[in-house]
């Protein structure tokens, strides 16, 4: 095994690109409406993203980024606003994750569905990314340099 | 023995070509997922999405209405089954305290 070490070069061009990445897997979520892409398309770009500056800088700076417990509760939090979204349409007398009956005050149910679709994209980018970055996260605790 | 593995190999790629040649045209609109009614006389799904996407979720993209609307209950479990995926791996991958000692 080579001798890990710091390279500036590296690091460099990985906060350059990192930021554009994020952004376009959130275009590619919210965009989903009307181009290919959605949910999963979305969050394996957010994790790549994410996964480009700890393979880069380690451990200290990954840590600036998203701290290492946080992949967890995202992960839930991302499948609760999925099945969170499910059961307030059943509360609100429809059935489960039938958006036109969610409780958004001033729109016709076909725009609810819209908005409907786009919350459980967000849920389903958020559940992927935190996974993706989890199971790296235990891939490599205990072999990296930081 | 590497004869009758090459010739299983093509005899089983004969038999596929021999069945997509029975395959029906991409995009002909004759084709029986096409129809409007089945062969018994039920209404076709696809033919229901394609004409109802837009007036229900007002989408353009009819794959994102199939996916988060129609099939929504489908999509949860994917991503259901995504998560667990990740609790499995978080349970095999971590390292226990209890296992370094011995």
């Amino acid at each position: 095994m080579n001798k890990p070490f710091q390279t500036p070069i590296v690091l460099l061009g990985a906060r350059l690109l990192s930021p554009y990445i994020m952004v376009f897997g959130w275009y590619v979520i919210f965009h989903g409406h009307y181009s290919p892409g959605g949910g999963f398309q979305g969050g394996a770009l957010l994790a790549a993203s994410i996964l480009l500056m700890r393979v880069a800088g380690g451990r200290t700076v990954a840590e600036l980024q998203i701290k290492e417990f946080a992949t967890t509760p995202l992960a839930v939090i991302g499948v609760m606003i999925y099945f969170a979204t499910g059961l307030v349409a059943v509360a609100m007398g429809g059935y489960f994750l039938d958006y036109g009956m969610l409780p958004i005050p001033g729109m016709e149910p076909d725009w609810l569905r819209y908005t409907g679709i786009l919350i459980i994209e967000v849920g389903i980018g958020l559940a992927v990314m935190a996974i993706l970055v989890m199971i790296y996260d235990n891939m490599v605790r205990g072999e990296d340099y930081g | 023995m590497k004869i009758l593995k090459v010739l299983i190999l093509v005899l089983f790629a004969a038999v596929l070509i021999y069945a997509a040649s029975d395959l029906p045209y991409r995009g002909e609109p004759d084709n029986l997922m096409h129809a409007e009614q089945s062969i018994t006389n039920t209404r076709v799904m696809g033919s229901y999405f394609i004409q109802n996407a837009y007036r229900d979720a007002r989408t353009p993209n009819m794959v994102t209405v199939v996916l988060g609307d129609y099939r929504s209950i489908d999509t949860f479990g994917e991503q259901v089954v995504i998560y667990t995926a990740g609790l499995i791996a978080l349970l095999v991958l971590r390292k226990s305290k209890r296992r370094r000692k011995k």
